[in-house]
């Protein structure tokens, strides 16, 4: 709060009969939307399916992988290896759409799911202050979400590791390229849950925040291909190809390349401007 | 005490609330009252900073509810009753509230107990009544123990106990000095809680004033006679200048005098009376009539 409304709140617990009143904390609105948020039991399924959906496709993906090989020399291991292709089965692109999907419901829900049962309003009523709220709320779920790529992500590499060591072919964490895939992926659910914050606050109505985090995660950035180069850098500026770089084990290949400080730029300011108009879309907006 | 200065709203061509201006004392329950579509609902939301005036201005104690970091400890306010996640038990809910305002848990639990819903306060609002809801929304309003107190509608879908409980809380809230400002569409849930009444039709404010103030402003009442002789009687009423019409039961409703002058009448013509009545036309009547002329949703009426 700034220093003028921190003074105008103390004029007025002197003069009001509420002179009790302590005096306003974020961290209490931190508390509450946390309270909010893990309360719900369908927030909860929802989260822990899609962890478990994330988990399947790459175990499945890396079984597949174990049950059909055929390198039987150490030089074919190798090449596996060399290739990225134990990486890749890390974490692979059926994950992602689930992860990226999950997580922008998740976010819209948390603020149009407001909008649709009018919760909106007895919050507003009971902290008029909007932005701090949202503000909260923000912070809450990117923690949430984060903890929740996090485990997706890690689990995934633990998992899909000690199935293809059953070939030989596992990599460990320090393998070159493995903490940038394990991380990317863990922050695909913040970026893409902020995003869906942001469409819900726009939108402020469920089906539609959903429809616009599936156009905007996934079917945008497919469209933007490199043939052209305005094309290319905007599709640079996506989540969905920050992500597909930075898993990517050696340099680019394309015909507009960029750099993996890029990609993590893109993850960056994409979360920063998705969090900024999820606080301030809502502010001067009748409910 | 609320204060709403040349309050207008506007949404697009459609104009909810105009140049309304009108006072909500401390120690009183006030009624808003005006048929549906009156602006009630908007009028509550710009209060409480929900929706921002076109133009006017509205404070709550001297300052606009928009501008207090927390809002519970200054106004405790039941919009809709259904302003809740299904997803949530009772207890959550106020919990959430309570939470953000920095008001302790234990409150919670007190006013679950107040309103009657200490016993379901783990089960999912979902499964809630509408009386159920009503009474959770009134908990909520109470969390902060505020000095200003808005309920629209509360008394919807309350069963007649619940009806009598709400009365009682409004009347205990007002002698403790709180403002509390109730809007119905229905004089009759008035009628017996309020002090004060401010009236509104399409927008506009058709009284403010004293529950006693808006009763004489109705008009005079009438007077019922029954008489065996009202042959005798009718012509000697219609010559004072009053006008009778013959009611049921051999009934005569006479307006125009009051009961006194219609028993000189009768003595001087050595007429019997069997009954002498002065009807007061309720004041659900009063409010029909100013407001016939605005209300916005008639029934039957010619397009």
């Amino acid at each position: 709060m700034t220093p003028v409304a921190e003074a105008a709140a103390r004029t007025s617990r002197e003069a009001s009969p509420a002179a009790q009143e302590p005096r306003p904390r974020f961290t209490d609105l931190v508390a509450a939307e946390w309270l909010k948020f893990r309360s719900l039991r369908s927030t909860a399924w929802s989260l822990a399916g899609a962890v478990l959906a994330v988990l399947a496709f790459n175990a499945g993906t890396a079984y597949d992988t174990y049950r059909y090989w055929r390198e039987n020399d150490a030089d074919g291991r190798a090449r596996f290896v060399r290739d990225g292709i134990a990486l890749q089965e890390a974490f692979n692109g059926n994950a992602m759409l689930v992860m990226m999907l999950a997580a922008g419901a998740v976010g819209a829900l948390a603020v149009a799911g407001e909008h649709r049962t009018g919760l909106i309003r007895t919050t507003f009523a009971a902290v008029p202050a909007r932005r701090p709220l949202l503000a909260a709320k923000v912070l809450v779920v990117a923690a949430a979400t984060t903890v929740l790529g996090a485990a997706a992500a890690g689990l995934s590499f633990w998992l899909t590791q000690t199935i293809l060591d059953g070939r030989g072919v596992g990599v460990p964490l320090g393998h070159p390229g493995a903490w940038r895939l394990v991380a990317a992926s863990a922050l695909l659910a913040p970026v893409s849950a902020l995003t869906g914050m942001a469409l819900g606050a726009l939108l402020r109505h469920v089906g539609a925040a959903l429809v616009a985090v599936f156009v905007l995660l996934l079917l945008l950035p497919g469209v933007l291909g490199d043939d052209r180069r305005w094309t290319a850098v905007a599709g640079h500026a996506t989540p969905y190809q920050a992500w597909l770089r930075l898993a990517e084990a050696g340099e680019a290949t394309t015909r507009y390349p960029w750099t993996v400080a890029g990609a993590w730029a893109t993850l960056a300011l994409w979360s920063l401007a998705a969090a900024v108009v999820a606080v301030v879309a809502v502010d001067r907006r009748d409910l | 005490m609320i204060e709403v200065h040349e309050l207008t709203k506007r949404y697009g061509a459609t104009t909810a609330v105009r140049g309304l201006g009108f006072r909500v004392r401390p120690g009183r329950v006030t009624g808003f009252l005006g048929p549906n579509g009156a602006g009630k609902s908007t009028t509550l939301r710009l209060i409480l900073g929900l929706n921002t005036a076109t133009s006017g201005r509205v404070t709550v104690d001297g300052r606009p509810f928009r501008d207090r970091p927390r809002g519970l400890r200054h106004v405790g306010a039941l919009l809709d009753a259904g302003d809740v996640h299904g997803g949530h038990s009772a207890r959550t809910h106020l919990r959430v509230l309570a939470r953000g305002n920095g008001i302790p848990y234990a409150r919670v639990d007190d006013v679950l107990a107040e309103v009657g819903l200490a016993e379901v306060a783990r089960r999912r609002v979902g499964g809630f009544s509408l009386g159920m809801r009503q009474r959770l929304g009134i908990a909520a309003a109470l969390l902060g123990d505020p000095p200003v107190l808005l309920f629209d509608e509360p008394l919807n879908g309350l069963d007649p106990e619940g009806v009598r409980w709400v009365r009682g809380l409004f009347r205990r809230l007002a002698a403790e000095g709180r403002t509390v400002f109730v809007s119905s569409h229905l004089m009759s849930e008035m009628e017996h809680t309020a002090d004060d009444l401010v009236v509104i039709g399409r927008g506009e404010l058709i009284a403010a004033e004293s529950l006693a103030a808006f009763a004489a402003r109705a008009g005079g009442g009438a007077v019922t006679v029954r008489t065996p002789d009202a042959a005798v009687l009718t012509p000697s009423l219609t010559a004072e200048g009053a006008s009778v019409v013959p009611g049921d039961g051999g009934r005569l409703l006479v307006s125009g005098l009051d009961a006194a002058r219609v028993g000189e009448l009768a003595l001087r013509h050595h007429v019997v009376l069997h009954e002498l009545t002065t009807t007061t036309p309720s004041l659900e009547e009063a409010f029909m009539e100013l407001t016939a002329a605005d209300v916005q949703y008639a029934a039957g009426e010619a397009r």
